[in-house]
Order: C-alpha cells, then structure tokens, then sequence
C-alpha cells in the first residue's frame, strides 16, 4: 500500500529524516518510535504531503508515486494524517467541517453529496466509536478542546473519513488512562484487512492496546532498528540509551 | 442553513463579479451637471410639492458652502460633480399593480439578479422595492401590508400620497447639514423606499429594497426613511448591484430610521456594488450616511452589514440613544479585495438613561486592499448607567493589504491571519485551500451573518466566498 524508497527530507538546508525507507501492506500496523525531534511529526507531514520540506526519493502509495499530489488529493485518495497538535479553527462548526470534507472525498470518488439528515445520523453513530460527548454542530473544529478531547476528535474524523492509510502522531500523548484506552479501542475498532496504520509514538503504553505488527526505532532521521512489538516492550525497559549503543551511535 | 452553505461552497467556482451585466433599456436621463436650474428640473421630473422643492434648494445651497471630506483613509481622484447626470429613469415604468404593463427587460433583469418582482414567483415572506438607477421600478405586497396599516412604497410616491409623513420625518435624523454627502444627497436624490410601521404592528414580512445602477455616468442618489411607531416591528433588508464599467460611478445614500417606544427595526444590508476590476479600474465609490434615532423608551435599532463591493467604501451607521433605556446594536463584515477601500465603522451617541449599544465589526482584508475601522462611542452628561460594548478585529489574507483602526473608545482589537496550520489542516481532510480560506472566513464572520435574515445570511455566505477568491496561493 505504501513504499517510501530513500526518503531525504530537509528544512532550509538541515537534513530532518535521510535514507529513509518503509513498506506497509494492507491490514498492518506499523509503530514508530523515537524520542523528541527526531523526525516523526516531519515524516508524518512529508506522507501528508505538507509543503515547505526539501524531499527526496520516493513515496508509492497504491502503486503510485504520490511525490507531486497536493495534499488534499492525497486525502482524497485516504491517507489521513491524525495530528499531534490539531489547529483551532474558530467558528467553523464540526458538522460542517466533516460535511465539506466527507463530500470532496465524495466527489473525488463519483459520488453524490450525503444528505443532510442522513450525513447526521452518519456522525452520531461514529460519535460511538470514540465515545465523543461533544455537541458537534455547536462546537467549532477544536476550540477550547482540552487536550484529550483534541485526541479524540482525530480519532473521530478518522472513523468519519474512512481512510487507507491512517498515520496517528503522538495520538496517545495528553490522555488519561481511560481516554488512553477509548481511544486505542477506537483505533482497533476502525482496523480492517485493508486499512493499514502507522501510529507514531513516545511511549509504549499505546501499544499495550493497539499491538503493532511492526517497530521502528527512529533516531536522528533514519530508522536505526525494527522488529515485532517486543521491541517496544525492550525500549521502554532499557530506554533509548540502549539504542545508542547498540548501534554505536 | 448548513446545508446551503456547502452548496454554495461548491457552486462558487468563479471569481468574477457575476451582475456586470447591462440591460438595453430605453433610458430617460437629463443633461449633466449640478445647478440649481438641475435641481428644480428632477423635483419637476418627479411632479413633487413646493415643501420638496424648498428642502432640495435649501440643501443645494449649503452643499455648495461645503468642501468634501477628506479625513477618511482612503484615496481616490478627485469627482467632478459637473460630469455626473443626475437623473435617470427607464422610461416605461411599472404600474404599481400592473407588472404586465412594465418593460419585460427591466423584469428580466431584476429575474437575473434573483429578485422576482412578479408576486407569484417573489421569495415567500418578503415584501421588495425595486429601485433602478433613480426611480422605484415595483413595490411587491403593498397589498397585503395596506391591510395592516403599513405603509411600504417609494419615496416619491410617499412624497405625493403621505406627504405629512414626509415633512415630519424627512431629515429629521439626518439633517441636510449633517455632511457634504448627506447634502448632496438632500438636493438631488431621486427615489427610494418609505417604510411606516403604525402603532402596535409586527411587520409579518421582511421588507426589502434591491438598488440596482444601470445606467452610465450616472450618479445613484437615493433615500430611505423607515418610520416604526410605538411598538412596531419591522426587519428591513437592503441589497445593491451595478453594472461593470470602466469609470467609477458615485453613489450617495441617505437612510433614516425612526423608533418610537418600544418599537425595534432590524436592517440589514449586503452591499456588493461593483468593485472595480483586479487593477483597481473603475467601480463603486460609495458614500452613505445612515443613522437610526431610538426616540421612544427601550426602543431598538440594529444595524447588520456585509460588505463587499465597492471600489471606495465611506459608510458609517450609527445610532441616537435618546429614549432611556433604548438599545443601539451594530454588526459588520467588511470585506475589501484587489484595490478596494472601505473606511467604515459606527456611531453611537448615548443621550438616555441606560442606553446601551453593541459594535461588532470584522474586517477581512486581501490584496492589494485597505480596511478601517473607525467607530465612535459617545455618552453624554445624562446617560447614566449607559453601555458599550465594541468589539473590532481583523483577519488579513496575504502581506499586501492594510488594516486600521481608528476608535475613539477601544475596548478590543485584534488583527489575525488565517494560519498554514489551519489550511493544512483543511487540505488533510480533502478540502482545498479556496475552499478552506471560504470555511475559515465564514467561521470569522458568523457572529455578524448569524444576526443576519435567513434568505440574506445564504447570499452574504456566497458573497464572501466570492469575493475573495484568488486570495491567496
Ligand atoms: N518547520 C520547521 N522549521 C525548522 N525546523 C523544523 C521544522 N519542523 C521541524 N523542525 C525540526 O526538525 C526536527 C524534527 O522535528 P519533528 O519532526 O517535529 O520531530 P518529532 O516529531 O520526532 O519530535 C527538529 O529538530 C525540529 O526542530
Ligand atoms: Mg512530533
């Protein structure tokens, strides 16, 4: 479903991700660790298709190369990008939000708009998904969100959109224990042979609901180590130090 | 409400000013220039009473005494008052209950801008005077407002029919010497709407006036004076288009309101004269005195605005708090594009007790563009206990434009850009930056479109989108 082949990406000269390279097929999930700043949110953005990087190399999504797709036709195509700060956009409902962006996706697709009363009675059963309490009409796209409800408002979106490819940065962070677990529930609920997730982590404590098929431990811009979800478990234990000098870095 | 918006989220694919259009219709105009001889010729025109005629003279002559303002910030070449008609009428006129007998090219066009003038086909529950260039072309449900006692009908025929009305309330609120506009104004205005609420009445219907400019080199003078008696209630709405010329055409409006006690007049404007193209040539330059006096005891005047045409924008509404505890309310989007400029703002003067007033105002700039603000909050010795609220922000599209503000009383000022961040985020949920930057700018101006009538928010949410397209990327 996804190749990135020698990925290089830059910011005003300064390499952030090099020789970078993944695979991931339909039905899995891939988990990336790495501690802060070593370029997770960036690769997260370069898949997004987010403008202002230097890229270099390859990312095939559904055998294409999607290097040059503006990133609302990536969107389009599903890949969704859960954000590790969602923006605040006042005064723009939630209902409205989704119902412009479920019906571009449409469009894109040769389908019609959904009809109003059909397009709501849509959200409120995805609102179950994640538990939202939140009146979504009422409410503007994340403004005064606490940081958990931020969270779960991605998760939401995501069981709205329906994606392929769903890439959740640091989903876990600024949740309680039990937000942490509703969230995770809800991730797994939207799993299926084939969607396939990367979710990008600080913490293993994520993985303990959603096992990875995959690991890989990021660090100053390259993947340094993969295996099963074991690893996750070691890291936490020996901590990225470990990492460092098992690789002699 | 939703629903609409998206619609016409997705319709709106062209950045181009859509009412350009010129209708061919047979066209009596006088010669140009301004002298008292012009004066006398439109009050005979309009077969008016001596009152009329003396109020035109009176105000011609102090407008000559008079030299055009120029504090406003905005700059535009000098207007040669001597190069303008001053009158200008299409030449069959629609019966008053006889729309057969109208000119099929004036209905035509006013079919074309969405404002039916035939009563079968007329927007349910709202009552419109047409006005083109400088005369009233059709006033739809007088009918149905006669039995109610109300009066809805142009000025000119007010002037004739209720002429008692007129000498009573015409200049009342805004005085021939009140600015070099508003004298203009009182010397050469050709028609516009008379609005009269009798004691006691709720308006069933939103009444509404469509301005529209067609002719060439003609000035566009009109006059509008809602009258709402003790605890009457009217909702009043006021739309505008012209065609695209290449020279700026100069529209100079008066609008007065009047509330006895207890009573509230809602108006609403969408005002999207021509612009001018994207090097700035031709276009509106619109100059508009518009004030309400809330005479009676907790009487209510709420002005809304959105604006978006216009080459050169000089308006602001305002109100006279006179009866204590009567309430002022103001609500503005203001949008200017390209090489547009808009100096707008609002007044409010408390004389009563307990008087309040609320000012809204968002400006959203792009281009090449300048948007002011310019507000005043006045309380007087007397108004004990009165209070204001301004609010006056400011959301700027790309580095080139300007916002300002020129409050004598500030109470909140902020100035925002739409972030990457907020479009990124848009573009990863599907949505394009146009249609982000619409989402985003609606979000912004909602508090204002929300005051607005149903049939008015939809237009004014196309409005925007509209005009800012090709804002920014
Ligand atoms: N827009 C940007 N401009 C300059 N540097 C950036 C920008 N975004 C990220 N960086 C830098 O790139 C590196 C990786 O950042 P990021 O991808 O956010 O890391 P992570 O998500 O792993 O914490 C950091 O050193 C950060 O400072
Ligand atoms: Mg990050």
């Amino acid at each position: 479903m996804l190749k990135i082949k020698n990925l290089e990406v830059s910011i005003d000269n300064r390499v952030i991700l090099q020789n970078f390279n993944l695979e991931v097929k339909p039905g899995e999930v891939h988990a990336i660790m790495g501690p802060n700043g070593t370029g997770k949110s960036t690769l997260a953005n370069v898949i997004a298709g987010r403008e202002g990087y230097d890229v270099k190399g390859e990312i095939i999504y559904k055998g294409k190369n999607i290097m040059q797709m503006p990133p609302e036709e990536r969107a389009r195509e599903g890949i969704f990008l859960g954000f590790q700060y969602p923006v605040e956009i006042p005064g723009v409902s939630i209902t409205n939000f989704l119902k412009t962006a479920v019906n571009e996706i449409r469009k894109h697709k040769g389908l019609e708009p959904m009809p109003a009363a059909e397009f709501l009675a849509f959200l409120n059963e995805k609102k179950k998904i994640v538990e939202m309490q939140t009146t979504l009409a009422s409410r503007s796209v994340n403004q005064g969100f606490s940081g958990g409800e931020k969270k779960k408002n991605e998760i939401f979106q995501m069981a709205v959109i329906e994606p392929t490819l769903a890439v959740l940065d640091e989903t876990d962070s600024g949740l309680d224990i039990d937000a942490l677990r509703i969230v995770a529930n809800g991730i797994n609920k939207l799993k299926n042979k084939d969607n396939a997730t990367i979710v990008i982590t600080h913490y293993q404590r994520l993985l303990d609901y959603i096992i990875p098929d995959f690991v890989h431990v990021l660090y100053k811009g390259r993947i340094v180590k993969t295996g099963g979800k074991e690893l996750a478990l070691e890291l936490e234990e020996k901590g990225y130090d470990w990492i460092k000098e098992e690789m002699g870095l | 409400m939703q629903d609409n918006t998206d619609k016409i989220l997705n319709d709106v694919t062209q950045g181009d000013y859509k009412w350009g259009f010129v209708t061919n219709i047979e066209t009596e105009v006088i010669p140009k220039g301004l002298t008292e001889d012009i004066v006398r010729l439109i009050s005979q025109k309009k077969e008016e009473p001596e009152f009329m005629l003396e109020f035109r003279i009176k105000a011609y002559r102090h407008w000559l005494t008079l030299k055009e303002p120029q504090w406003a910030h905005i700059s535009y070449p000098a207007i040669d008052y001597q190069d303008i008609i001053y009158y200008a009428a299409p030449k069959k006129k629609a019966q008053i209950d006889s729309l057969n007998e109208a000119d099929p090219e004036l209905l035509a066009t006013f079919d074309k801008l969405g404002i039916p003038l035939n009563e079968q086909k007329v927007l349910a529950g709202v009552a419109v005077d047409a006005v083109m260039d400088s005369v009233s072309v059709a006033t739809t449900f007088k009918a149905t407002l006669a039995e109610k006692g109300i009066i809805f009908c142009s000025f000119s025929e007010a002037v004739k029919e209720f002429p008692d009305l007129i000498k009573k309330y015409l200049g009342s609120v805004v005085p021939y010497t009140d600015n070099y506009f508003a004298a203009l104004n009182s010397a050469v205005f050709s028609d516009g709407s008379f609005c009269y609420i009798p004691k006691g009445v709720r308006c069933p219907i939103e009444l509404s006036t469509y301005f529209r400019i067609n002719a060439a080199n003609t000035g566009q003078f009109e006059r509008t004076l809602i009258v709402a008696e003790e605890g009457a209630y009217v909702s009043y709405m006021e739309g505008c288009t012209a065609p695209q010329r290449d020279e700026n055409q100069l529209h100079a409006a008066i609008v007065e309101i009047v509330a006895m006690d207890n009573a509230e007049v809602k108006y609403s404007t969408v005002q999207n004269w021509y612009p001018g193209d994207k090097e700035g040539k031709g276009g509106i330059y619109n100059f508009v005195t518009k004030r309400g006096m809330c005479k009676g005891f907790r009487s209510k005047i709420s002005w809304t605005q959105v604006e978006t045409g216009s080459a050169v924008t000089w308006k602001y509404p305002g109100c006279i708090l006179l009866g204590d505890e009567s309430v002022g309310e103001f609500y503005s989007v203001a949008v200017t594009n390209n090489f547009q400029q808009a100096d707008t703002g609002s007044k409010m003067i408390h004389l009563g007790k307990r008087t309040k007033s609320t000012i809204i105002s968002k400006g959203i700039s792009a281009g090449k563009s300048n948007n002011s603000y310019r507000g005043l909050v006045r309380m007087t010795k007397n108004a004990l206990n009165a209070r204001n609220f301004t609010q006056c922000d400011s959301l700027l599209l790309g580095d080139k434009c300007g916002a300002h503000t020129f409050p004598y009383i500030q109470v909140n000022n902020k100035s925002s850009k739409i972030s990457d961040d907020q479009l990124f985020y848009c573009n990863q949920r599907g949505i394009n930056t146009e249609q982000a930057i619409a989402l985003i700018v609606n979000g912004y101006a909602k508090e204002v479109l929300n005051k607005l009538p149903m049939e008015f928010a939809v237009e004014a949410q196309k409005l925007l989108s509209i005009s800012l397209e090709g804002s920014v990327g």
